[in-house]
């Protein structure tokens, strides 16, 4: 426990530590359950199975990919192309699955359609981080490259068209349900204590935040910067290629031009709302699952309250203002 | 007597309930320079921060120039007169010299567009009364840290303040700058502009102070003429001892016994980097602290970074213990055995947002942890020992790092690197900017080891430390080893003497 320092007789505060970070996250909780609280006031049909189960459907691709881009900021970088892998791999999956040898052997097939678009995605998060790392390329212009041409590969990967499907093995991705809920948002809730376990108790988690805090110091001090960068690129590459399957598969439809769409902006706005600071060494991976929340349910409130659908995106960067104000109020005093 | 032109008295401030300032006080005179000195955490920048508008105190008064006044932030200071240079560099290195010296004061034409041709014509004013001439139209940040620190000087100086604070002005100057600085601040002082100087080197203050306020613990604990006053009484005021004690105890500095050096650890030859290093002659043995005394820019804190395995090694070769070895990383350097503790505490030694354990860990990681897993418990254990064993001041070990003093930083970053329990520790300026009390301590924590046969590698610009620290002191001069003293037998004549000369035997007698 807390000691007084041995030299000085000075009183050592009796105030618990962490209590910041936790004020910032309690005060996010705080904020959904009152969202939450006017939603069963006023919207109607809110405590319904069937309206909980669509906001988790909505939310959990965004927070999958959220989680991978909180990473990446920790280190002081951003992902740009976290879309566009969600494209390439949606687009990737039933081009598999469809192929004759896909057709021949339909379990084989199936792992294959989930594994391969994983591997691809990681092979971009590898480039990302190649840039980012070797060639010293700005986080934000390394990412830039894919953002462009992810999307481009993706609809030459599909001539630009539509594919549609009818594959129950893998569209159970997007509409399976455990407990009645829908099963990717179990698979964004796991994913989130995987990840928070592995920032808060692994060597890599004191690396991120240790490199994105202070990368020189951390370099002297033997950190592999390097391998700790890419290896972070290509676990956000990979988290946003589980939601292009997830999205494609919800639909049972490949749409390269639209999967994925904008998506880097709502993951870097949950993970800002989330508490996630742009300058790196930070990285609240719960603090980001109730930011894609709390914006997912912001929108839900207002379209079903009645609120034009254009004024949600006026209301969502507010929040955004609201949020980054608080950051930087915290680095004062 | 005069009224004077500050006047503080009875300044309380706490941070999240616990005190930082007590009960202090400061009174300045007009064309007066003043000393501000104290041990780090003795509340010197919570009472400046407070004069300039940083933070807000929650008691006492605050008169200046004859008047109450209430500062909301560093804007209403420099309303006021108060203009401030901080320990670390606050300017813009990638905008000219000019923009930095005018930024937010530009000159303007009557249309509201800045008037480049005046703001030069300030700026090479402003420099030319330090003596110096730049180029106003490069980055400042092309510049040597020196000149940047000049820059700024000068620039807080152009702002016809009443009162200007230096928070350690000199401590990236050397020692011709440091007196082209006196000059500036005597021509101020006549111009009836009042200083507030604090500075770690009480040398300094004899030299250029007219009088002295002595922080301790939050408090101001004495206030006196600097005439009356000697070096000891100032070391006694501001760690709360009686001088006579600490005569009679006298100083424990780095020196250790001699005779149980051991055998060659770190043997460099003919060693040059891409980096301004260009021949290096050294031989560290296990248990003996090997110095390297030099000017800025001669090659100390690059032969450091070479060994280190930071720059890239040109020619010449480097053995550790006998084996001959390409270092091409820091990792690889501290797998060796090597640990560096860096000049600059902030750009290259903490993590400012992460914690005293997690900061002392650091270089650590790899050996505490299983299965990539870091091992919290015997993390803490190890963390709780250090921060008993050298007396690290922190509420716990939770605490982020950027709350602690710099002497306490400095004392979590050399833990970081004693954890690792290297075989040769590389030193750069390790007491540089840390008050006293810190330093003796800093000093007996690396005498205890070396005397367990650690061998240290010490690059500083304080002569004493060298003379009675070192074993050996290796001179550089351009990048180059010239010449190798051996203790007893150094005196501070014989070591300017040899840092001054010019190289006429380009090579040093190296064979032994």
């Amino acid at each position: 426990m807390s000691q007084p320092g041995t030299l000085s007789g000075r009183a050592a505060p009796a105030a618990p530590r962490r209590s910041r970070l936790d004020r910032r996250f309690l005060g996010l909780v705080a904020a959904l359950a009152a969202l939450i609280l006017l939603n069963v006031v006023l919207t109607n049909n809110f405590l319904t199975l069937q309206t909980i189960a669509v906001n988790v459907s909505q939310v959990a691709p965004i927070a999958i990919v959220a989680l991978g881009m909180t990473l990446v900021i920790a280190t002081g970088g951003i992902d740009l192309s976290v879309g566009a892998v969600m494209a390439v791999a949606g687009a990737l999956a039933p081009l598999i699955f469809l192929s004759g040898w896909g057709q021949a052997s339909p379990a084989l097939g199936l792992v294959a359609s989930i594994a391969l678009p994983l591997l691809v995605a990681a092979a971009c998060g590898l480039f990302n981080g190649m840039l980012v790392s070797f060639l010293g390329v700005q986080p934000i212009i390394a990412t830039l490259i894919l953002f462009i041409s992810g999307r481009g590969i993706a609809l030459v990967l599909t001539n630009g068209n539509l594919q549609t499907f009818s594959n129950p093995g893998f569209a159970t991705l997007g509409t399976g349900r455990i407990l009645g809920l829908p099963v990717q948002g179990w698979i964004a809730l796991a994913l989130a204590l995987v990840v928070a376990l592995v920032v808060r108790k692994t060597i890599y988690g004191r690396y991120l935040l240790s490199i994105g805090g202070n990368e020189r110091a951390a370099a002297l001090a033997g950190t592999p910067v390097a391998r700790v960068k890419i290896a972070t690129y290509m676990i956000c590459s990979m988290l946003a290629g589980l939601a292009g399957l997830i999205v494609v598969a919800i639909n049972s439809a490949s749409d390269a031009a639209r999967v994925g769409n904008l998506m880097e902006l709502d993951a870097i706005a949950a993970a800002v709302v989330g508490g996630a600071a742009l300058s790196g060494g930070r990285a609240p991976i719960l603090g980001t699952l109730l930011g894609a929340v709390f914006i997912q349910l912001v929108g839900y409130t207002l379209i079903a309250n009645g609120v034009p659908d254009e004024a949600t995106y006026i209301v969502t960067a507010a929040i955004i203002v609201i949020a980054v104000y608080l950051q930087d109020s915290r680095r004062r005093t | 007597m005069t009224e004077p032109l500050l006047q503080m008295t009875g300044i309380q401030k706490a941070f999240a309930g616990v005190p930082a300032l007590r009960d202090a006080s400061l009174r300045i005179g007009p064309g007066e320079v003043h000393a501000l000195v104290g041990q780090n955490g003795a509340g010197k920048s919570t009472l400046i921060k407070i004069l300039t508008g940083v933070y807000r105190r929650d008691a006492g008064e605050v008169r200046f120039g004859g008047r109450a006044v209430d500062l909301r932030s560093p804007r209403d200071a420099q309303g006021v007169g108060i203009a401030t240079i901080y320990q670390e560099l606050t300017l813009v290195p990638q905008r000219t010299v000019t923009e930095n010296i005018v930024l937010g004061y530009e000159p303007r034409r009557p249309w509201g567009t800045i008037d480049w041709k005046a703001a030069d014509a300030r700026a090479r004013e402003v420099l030319s009364r330090f003596g110096i001439e730049l180029d106003l139209d490069r980055p400042l940040g092309s510049y040597p840290t020196a000149i940047q620190q000049l820059v700024a000087i000068g620039r807080a100086a152009s702002m016809e303040a009443r009162l200007l604070i230096m928070d350690e002005p000199t401590s990236s100057l050397d020692e011709r700058e440091v007196e082209t600085l006196f000059g500036v601040i005597r021509a101020l002082k006549e111009r009836g502009t009042s200083i507030l100087y604090v500075s770690h080197f009480l040398d300094e203050l004899f030299a250029v102070c007219d009088g002295v306020t002595i922080m301790r613990d939050g408090r101001t604990v004495g206030e006196t003429r600097i005439k009356g006053t000697t070096k000891l009484d100032l070391i006694a005021g501001m760690l709360g001892r009686d001088p006579d004690e600490i005569r009679a105890a006298g100083r424990t500095q780095l020196a250790t016994d001699q005779t149980h050096t051991g055998p060659v650890f770190l043997e460099a030859r003919g060693l040059s980097s891409d980096r301004r290093l260009k021949r290096l002659d050294l031989e560290v043995r296990a248990g003996e602290i090997v110095g390297l005394a030099g000017l800025l820019g001669s090659g100390r804190t690059e032969s450091a970074r070479a060994i280190f395995g930071m720059d890239k090694v040109t020619g010449g070769s480097l053995k550790i213990g006998g084996r001959e070895v390409r270092l091409s990383s820091p990792r690889e350097a501290i797998d060796a055995g090597i640990a560096f503790l860096t000049e600059d505490r902030k750009v290259e030694g903490i993590i400012p947002d992460l914690s005293v354990r997690e900061n002392l860990t650091l270089a650590l990681l790899p050996r505490l942890s299983k299965m990539g897993i870091v091992d919290e418990a015997r993390e803490r254990q190890i963390v709780e020992g250090f921060i008993k064993a050298m007396g690290i001041r922190t509420a716990d070990m939770d605490q982020p790092i950027r709350e602690l003093s710099g002497g306490n930083q400095q004392k979590v970053l050399l833990a970081r690197w004693l954890a690792l329990e290297p075989k040769l520790l590389i030193l750069d300026e390790p007491t540089r900017g840390v008050d006293v009390g810190a330093k003796l301590e800093i000093q007996s924590i690396i005498a205890k080891h070396v005397e367990q046969g650690c061998a240290v590698l010490l690059i500083s610009s304080e002569f004493e430390e060298l003379i009675e620290g070192a074993h050996n002191i290796v001179v550089l001069q351009e990048g180059r080893s010239v010449r190798r003293l051996n203790n007893p037998g150094v005196t501070e004549a014989s070591l300017i003497h040899a840092i001054a000369e010019p190289p006429d035997h380009p090579h040093m007698e190296a064979a032994e």
